[in-house]
């Protein structure tokens, strides 16, 4: 991983890249101070292809999947999608947000009680002005597999199950025939008897409709369910990214490898002291030196690399599909 | 001798348009010092049966059944005595610590409020044992002087089970106590209720949705479907050879990252839970059933010996002689 100035485009992917963020930079102000949510992500997203974005609260996960769906305006770097950058003008936007959906993580919560779930999914198709609104709705209930469609156009929220309340959110993302879903914690308050079935949905649609997804989320099982790649987030920067398998079964930042050991059953765990910092307070060096395990443990000295964990920044990952990781110590320990 | 023992509880909900049985005929013991997962979906009666054991229901609920606390009934309790008892030897710390402190209150003296109501310690003493309290889950001192909304969702957490073990307790019960808890800090505050169980001797009910989590700290599993107890024992034994196809799907929901099953194949339950007012005929289960046999929407389920110290309320668990039409003994050869 030393080509550190590539981009996508320059390395040959399986899937051409659909939608893409380069070097974005997210910030708020909060308390008078800078908040850095998002602080230099390349992320790319393929053609029919699962990205799970995982990491703590608070790390910025949020902000670059809102960022990615043009709800917020980046300080600096861009969003492209289908090659060219995102603009921000209304009619720019709306046309965007055919193309890219938001799928909500509390189904409950995203969806009006006095709708009823045909005009819950027909909210977009109007809002759009399409043709025929009717048939677009049957289509996208059926592919969120509540079937048959018209046995569920007059249910109100309240008459389903929680999985059933998250299809219909599906499917209201699903009516406009988007290319790509964003997805935010799909299935953080379903239960655990539903949460599979949602999973399957979603790789069925990839499947079936050929649709790609960034799924945002702090479980890792999700992303082994389902994700081609999964992203590592830390404090507004992807710390380490690449194909699940590699990056789950032998993760290279102390931090994912954190996150994997704290899994139940796990058989021996670092469990981080504190909560993630503060985006206002960034540190310098390798952003994660205060809370990391292998400097503590003395390693990252053995290695020699301690002084620039804690002094040097690191460059940005690029937004290449191949396993990589922001780390000094892994570098040492990988050619 | 048992902590706890529920013989035959059942609880009802009366409601206009009539009865939900919630909890139908639950029979558990707990033995001091000992920790028991009762796992299920929503619905399942897991937090109502949570609530009947220190009498925290509605008044439209109707208990029923027997509820010994240390060889005491609670059902029979005058309220002078179940108020002593409440906090002092059993205590709940409930799911989304958010709301259950108050937001104009320091932490110091909500955590003391339960010591100076029951009188076991003058406002002085109080201030002491709330130091001691803090540093047992991890919180600096000076904390006691913060209200709610300084602190993180994690250490709000932490404040929630000061406040549980402020009248040293002999029983926590722990409502999905880290459900909206991030990765990390959900391990840390895992970690804090195995120490206190193990160090202090303390008796813990768990519930969740969950199954890795609960066994992961519990000794025991119970798995409740549509207000019963299907299946019941050892819980990593319930965990990774569950007899019951309903604990297999809540066990299989969470994958364990790295199993080379569980990659690209999300596994869920179909159907949706069933309506308490509408319960199947039979087992509860068999509409759900991956394997549900001819007689199953007729049998009359009960808990069978099902291993060492292990009960499945299912057909497959069943002894095999049993399931010939004349019910005999479960023994190797005809008498």
């Amino acid at each position: 991983m030393t080509e550190t100035q590539t981009t996508a485009e320059a390395v040959t992917t399986t899937r051409p890249t659909l939608l893409e963020a380069r070097d974005l930079h997210v910030e708020f102000s909060s308390r008078g101070r800078r908040a850095r949510a998002v602080d230099g992500v390349n992320l790319a997203i393929g053609e029919g292809e699962i990205v799970a974005l995982v990491g703590e609260s608070g790390c910025g996960k949020t902000t670059l999947a809102r960022t990615l769906l043009g709800l917020e305006r980046p300080t600096s770097g861009e969003v492209r999608y289908d090659g060219n950058p995102l603009t921000y003008t209304s009619k720019a936007l709306k046309t965007y947000r055919r193309q890219v959906q938001l799928v909500l993580q509390d189904p409950t919560g995203s969806l009006n009680p006095r709708h009823t779930v045909y005009e819950a999914v027909a909210e977009g198709p109007r809002i759009h002005g399409l043709p025929d609104e009717q048939d677009l709705v049957s289509k996208a209930l059926s592919h969120a597999g509540l079937r048959p469609p018209d046995r569920f156009f007059l249910r109100y929220p309240h008459e389903l199950s929680g999985g059933q309340r998250q299809r219909v959110v599906i499917a209201g993302a699903l009516a406009l025939n988007p290319k790509v879903l964003i997805a935010d914690e799909p299935v953080a308050s379903l239960d655990a008897s539903v949460r599979g079935e949602i999973l399957a949905l979603l790789l069925r649609l990839r499947d079936e409709l050929g649709l790609s997804a960034l799924v945002v989320t702090h479980d890792l099982g999700l992303a082994w369910n389902i994700a081609d790649r999964v992203a590592v987030m830390y404090l507004g920067r992807i710390v380490e990214s690449g194909p699940v398998e590699q990056v789950l079964t032998a993760p290279r930042h102390p931090y994912t490898q954190a996150l994997m050991s704290v899994l139940p059953e796990s058989p021996e765990r670092v469990v981080l002291t504190g909560e993630p910092p503060d985006p206002t307070r960034i540190p310098g060096g390798c952003r994660f030196h205060a809370r990391c395990q292998v400097l503590a443990s003395g390693k990252a000295a053995e290695a020699g690399v301690h002084t620039r964990c804690r002094t040097e920044p690191l460059p940005i990952l690029p937004a290449t599909p191949e396993a990589q990781a922001a780390c000094y110590y892994a570098e040492t320990t990988t050619p | 001798m048992s902590l706890l023992e529920l013989d035959d509880v059942s609880v009802t909900y009366r409601i206009a348009s009539g009865d939900v049985p919630a909890v139908r005929g639950v029979s558990l013991t707990l033995d001091s010092g000992a920790a028991l997962g009762v796992a299920g979906e929503s619905g399942s009666g897991k937090s109502t049966l949570a609530m009947a054991l220190l009498r925290l229901l509605p008044r439209d609920a109707r208990v029923s059944g027997r509820i010994l606390l240390d060889g005491e009934d609670v059902l029979a309790m005058k309220w002078g005595r179940l108020r002593a008892v409440r906090w002092a030897e059993a205590s709940i710390v409930f799911q989304g610590a958010q709301h259950g402190l108050n937001p104009v209150r320091r932490i110091g003296d909500q955590i003391a409020e339960p010591l100076l109501v029951h009188d076991l310690a003058k406002p002085d003493a109080a201030r002491g044992r709330v130091t001691e309290l803090l540093e047992q889950v991890g919180l600096p001192a000076w904390r006691a002087r913060s209200y709610p909304h300084e602190l993180s969702g994690g250490q709000r957490q932490r404040v929630m089970i000061a406040m549980a073990l402020a009248c040293s307790p002999r029983l926590i019960i722990a409502d999905e106590p880290t459900t909206a808890l991030d990765v990390m800090v959900q391990a840390q505050v895992l970690t804090l209720i195995k120490e206190l169980v193990a160090q202090q001797g303390i008796s813990l009910i768990m519930i969740s949705h969950d199954l890795s989590v609960l066994a992961d700290v519990c000794d025991q599993l119970a798995v409740m479907y549509a207000g019963r107890v299907v299946e019941h024992g050892p819980s990593s034994e319930v965990f990774h050879d569950a007899r019951h196809p309903y604990s297999r799907a809540l066990a299989a929901a969470f994958p364990t990252v790295g199993d080379p099953a569980s990659r690209m194949a999300p596994k869920g339950l179909g159907g949706d839970p069933p309506d308490p007012m509408h319960l199947p005929t039979g087992c509860s289960f068999h509409p759900r059933c991956p394997v549900a046999l001819d007689e199953c929407p007729t049998l009359d389920v009960e808990l069978w010996a099902a291993g060492a110290g292990r009960v499945a309320a299912c057909i497959h668990a069943k002894p095999a002689t049993a399931t010939a039409p004349a019910s005999a003994p479960a023994t190797e050869e005809p008498a």
